[in-house]
């Protein structure tokens, strides 16, 4: 490849990436020759800097025509950014969760690693977003997920916080083989890695032969992101690594890593299977075919995610089993495939984003000041931080989605979405519905303790500028895109034609 | 003139008090009980301004605002596949229920005196808990309605669980998951209407069902009305989805009972008589002689079970049941006098249990119990309040001249006209009814006294404004009933042409 060709690019498309990875190199340098002796936080605050930067680099990309550069293997559509904003946003946050972390049982050795795998961890997110290849797709997942192995083992002197790497490590790796296996009969039938590419190939597919071969592909690819998403069956993972790995990556994982996992679902089922014919031309694209393996998997989780969840006594469990079933309820979404659902799943991860990040700044905080992790730690806080339990409180009413909140609304577009479709999935919104209120369980038991139960000590919080921070974003965003959701919705729908330049 | 804003002021206003409450320090409790009880003002004062403006013979759709709210756009980004709207309006029958909320909302403020503790939480969430009742009134949408209901669940289910008495977590939590439950149950409903006809306003949806070629059969809107039937049937409640009703009107405190009993309940009714009847009226039709069975089984189911209990909380908790079932009669009927008195029941039991509560509420005061045994004698401690306690029980046993009597007797007379059999079965509620309710009264009043009501006060002060207001509301209606029969007007004819008759 010549010079010229490099410099044909237009690059101001990877500008936000670039800052990213700017930052992370100089983060490298800065920690290893800063003295032992001055505190690392300034990394971290220099990492927050770094992600608001590249958020504003983002903004006047919006808008533009389709980018492809790299010989189509990256590229900056409207889905990009529309979904890197997300990224950007939820890891930015954490980065404030972050700085505020007491660094302890071995953490405070890494300090430095600490907040710049952060960033890592981001930059493969977003190389993920603008993936028009499979190969810088599953890299981009790699990078996610290497950095995220490495953060949830952070606190070296802690046995649950190995743990939590080593299951890490093994379940996310099988699963990485897996996608990997599954879409290598997608470049065997195709010969081709581009995205675009593949699409327009499988699209002329006329051998109903290959379709099954593709079904398999499917099947495989289903399971392994099922894994990275933690739905169930394959969740088992999520409760130890979450419990183990510091509260701020629990967050990262919770949040960040999930956009992640569904961008990739995105990607991958709706440019490759959804173009595939079953048989030939114009026929019923695998995905549809396929559609009840998403529906159970779907209803699976959500069951699951939230019966169990009833039983936990750790929050940080808890908390996994929620997002487990928030996994369910946005693959319901993907299930019913209407042709709103990029907005309806920004819309929804949005709104995870602000309510769960938000609920694991308190977390932080309550678990930082009792030492443990008992939900029966929240007792009293109301009386010890009314502030605190006031936001929580708000953010576990939009968790479980009640009006007003931003969580209502994300639950409202795909609750729609199971009915608006020529087929409507009745039991799908029936489980979804029921499984909702199974989750005011557990989500009011929180405030029961919280505003209910006498609190074991009486002594006061005093709550970091980092943690202050993220709930002011997280309780405000929540109840504003609750009352007025088209704030979020008019800005998507006014900049990002996301279904256009999908597919173009 | 532009009287759009005044719906949204009346609904909204009484965040002004939630906000001024939130700056106060949380010691001052003189204070935050009088702003909780002046927040509760201009709600009421606004809602009896439109009950002037009606009498003066205008128009109730004066106060009807709509503007856009949210959009669901698909592919093309300038025409949203779906929209929906902030509305509120108001109907004859929207009208007497926001008056009704407005005026137990005040009263309850004034029974909240007796709280004992943390009054800067209690007022807010009870101050919310107002928007929320007002705007499930006023809402001209299934989301907005929606949303003003789930507003409800959460400062009750707080109000119960921190202020209520010995089983509060469990009453609370009984409350949020049963009406959880119903609620989902009809968003599954409104979610379904939403997706077919692409739009949730009620008198649209009304409309679009009578027309033939709309997307929806038969089978599926049958389907729809017993979903609505079981959401607002715990809400009511109907026999068997009472039982959470009972835990919540023995351990809430006595304010929050007022509400719950007098309001809350009431939601249930509204929705069925408005949605069910109003939306689905063919439907409704075919499941009248089932909706006239289940309202004769609450009433007698009710009325039976009142007369064991020891407890006067329990009596008054199964009479609510018992008189709901009087509501469910009148809606079987089908009929103007049977749908009349099913609305006049809502009303007139919304302000005799609230009555009833109210006083409850001063007797466990001083007295710490409820039991009736306990409170044998109260006639002689306690004559004021033995003396309205009798007055309230005899108009909840339908004494003519009292509101109990028009709406029984309106009810009544709408089913004997159609389905005679299951009416007749009936009646033997209305005999339980005094029954129970003598028994239970007369027992505290005259019973045998085994306390000294030694410096133990009679009614005093304040406490005489809830007990005489709804007191003279009770006797207004019922010698003069065209207060409520006259904006009911309106509402009927139109329920009426929709079920063709």
């Amino acid at each position: 490849m010549s010079l010229d060709t490099l410099l044909s690019y237009n690059w101001s498309v990877m500008v936000p990436e670039f800052i990213i990875l700017g930052v992370i190199a100089l983060l490298t340098i800065f920690d290893l020759f800063m003295p032992k002796t001055l505190d690392r936080k300034v990394l971290g605050w220099i990492g927050i800097a770094a992600v608001f930067a590249a958020m504003v680099s983002l903004v006047p990309l919006a808008g533009g025509p389709v980018e492809s550069i790299l010989a189509d293997t990256f590229r900056l559509d409207s889905f990009a950014i529309a979904f890197k904003m997300l990224l950007l946003g939820g890891a930015g946050l954490v980065l404030f969760l972050a700085v505020s972390y007491e660094a302890k049982e071995g953490l405070e050795l890494y300090k430095g690693e600490f907040y710049y795998l952060f960033l890592t961890a981001l930059l493969g997110g977003m190389i993920m977003t603008s993936s028009g290849d499979l190969i810088t797709l599953y890299i981009g997942l790699e990078l996610l997920s290497i950095s995220s192995y490495i953060l949830a083992g952070i606190r070296k002197n802690n046995l649950q916080s190995n743990e939590s790497a080593m299951k890490y490590v093994i379940n996310g790796s099988i699963s990485s083989a897996i996608i990997l296996f599954g879409l290598s009969y997608v470049y065997g039938l195709t010969g081709s890695t581009n995205l675009m590419n593949i699409a327009g190939q499988l699209s002329q597919l006329m051998d109903g032969q290959q379709a099954y071969l593709l079904g398999l592909s499917f099947l495989m690819v289903l399971v392994g992101l099922a894994f990275k998403l933690a739905a169930a069956p394959f969740h088992m993972w999520a409760p130890d690594v979450y419990q183990g790995a510091p509260t701020p990556v629990t967050a990262f994982l919770s949040v960040v890593s999930k956009t992640a996992g569904f961008v990739i679902v995105l990607r991958i089922m709706l440019t490759v299977f959804y173009s595939a014919a079953t048989d030939g031309p114009g026929s019923m694209p695998i995905m549809y075919d396929m559609q009840n393996y998403i529906a159970v998997l779907a209803g699976a989780t959500m069951i699951i995610g939230n019966v169990v969840a009833l039983k936990q006594t750790n929050i940080k469990r808890l908390f996994a089993y929620s997002s487990i079933a928030h996994a369910g309820y946005l693959l319901v979404a993907l299930t019913t495939m209407t042709p709103n659902i990029f907005y309806t799943m920004w819309f929804y991860l949005l709104a995870y984003l602000l309510m769960n990040l938000g609920a694991f700044a308190v977390i932080q905080v309550v678990t930082e000041k009792t030492g443990s992790e008992k939900i029966g730690d929240f007792a009293g806080l109301y009386r010890r931080a009314p502030v605190l339990a006031v936001a929580m409180g708000i953010l576990l009413v939009s968790l479980a989605g009640f009006p007003g909140t931003a969580g209502f609304i994300g639950k409202l577009n795909i609750f729609i979405g199971t009915f608006v479709v020529q087929q409507p999935h009745y039991v799908l919104a029936s489980i979804m519905i029921a499984t909702t209120v199974v989750s005011y369980f557990y989500y009011f038991g929180i405030m029961v303790q919280m505003f209910f139960r006498p609190a074991a000590d009486e002594s006061k919080f005093n709550i970091p500028f980092g943690i202050l921070v993220v709930l002011i974003i997280a309780v405000v965003g929540s109840i504003l895109f609750g009352v007025m959701p088209n704030l979020a919705l008019d800005f998507m729908h006014n900049n990002l034609d996301v279904l256009m330049d999908f597919f173009s | 003139m532009n009287l759009s804003w005044v719906l949204t002021t009346l609904v909204f206003s009484p965040l002004a008090g939630i906000a001024v409450l939130a700056l106060l320090p949380k010691t001052q409790e003189k204070l935050i009980k009088l702003i909780g009880f002046l927040a509760t003002l201009p709600p009421l004062a606004l809602g009896l301004a439109a009950y002037l403006h009606f009498l003066d013979g205008k128009k109730l759709s004066d106060f009807a605002v709509s503007t856009e709210w949210i959009q669901f756009r698909g592919m093309n980004v300038n025409e949203p596949i779906y929209s929906v709207y902030y509305e509120l309006g108001l109907s004859g029958f929207q009208l007497l229920l926001v008056v009704l909320t407005a005026v137990v909302a005040t009263l309850a403020a004034i029974a909240a005196r007796s709280v004992k503790k943390e009054w800067k939480g209690f007022f807010m969430l009870f101050l919310l808990l107002e928007i929320g009742m007002l705007g499930v009134f006023t809402a001209e949408n299934l989301i907005l309605f929606f949303l003003f209901f789930e507003i409800t669940l959460i400062p009750t289910f707080f109000l119960i669980g921190k202020w209520g008495y010995f089983e509060k977590e469990k009453a609370a939590y009984s409350f949020l998951i049963y009406n959880g439950l119903g609620s989902a149950v009809l968003l599954i409903v409104i979610m379904i209407l939403f997706a077919k006809t692409g739009t949730t306003n009620i008198d649209l949806l009304a409309h679009i069902m009578t027309d033939e070629t709309a997307p929806l059969s038969g089978a599926l809107k049958l389907g729809l009305l017993i979903s609505l039937l079981v959401a607002f049937g715990v809400k009511l409640p109907i026999f068997p989805l009472h039982s959470w009703m009972l835990r919540v009107h023995v351990q809430a405190p006595p304010a929050v009972v007022m509400i719950h009993s007098g309001i809350l309940l009431k939601i249930g009714a509204y929705g069925l008589i408005r949605f069910g009847m109003g939306i689905f009226p063919e439907q409704f039709e075919t499941l009248a002689v089932a909706i006239a069975i289940l309202g004769v089984i609450n009433l007698l189911y009710g009325a039976f079970l009142a007369f064991i209990q020891t407890d006067f909380k329990m009596v008054l908790a199964y009479s609510s049941i018992s008189h709901m079932g009087i509501v469910l009669i009148g809606l079987a009927a089908m009929n103007e006098a049977g749908i009349q008195g099913a609305i006049f029941q809502v009303i007139s039991h919304g302000l005799i249990s609230a009555l009833l509560f109210f006083l409850v509420g001063v007797l466990y005061e001083r007295t710490d119990t409820s039991l009736i045994d306990n409170l044998g004698g109260l006639a002689k401690g306690m004559p004021i309040t033995a003396g309205f306690l009798l007055a309230a029980a005899m108009a909840s046993l339908g004494l003519p001249g009292m509101s109990g009597f028009v709406s029984e007797f309106m009810a009544f007379l709408g089913l004997f006209r159609e389905l005679p059999w299951i009416a007749a079965v009936g009646t033997i509620g209305i005999i339980m009814t005094a029954a129970y309710l003598l028994r239970a009264v007369l027992g505290m009043t005259y019973g045998k006294a085994h306390r000294e009501f030694v410096g133990v006060a009679d009614l005093r002060g304040v406490e005489f404004v809830p007990v005489v207001v709804l007191m003279l509301l009770i006797v207004l209606i019922g010698v003069y009933p065209s207060v409520l029969s006259s904006p009911l007007q309106a509402t009927l004819e139109t329920l009426m042409l929709g079920l063709g008759g």
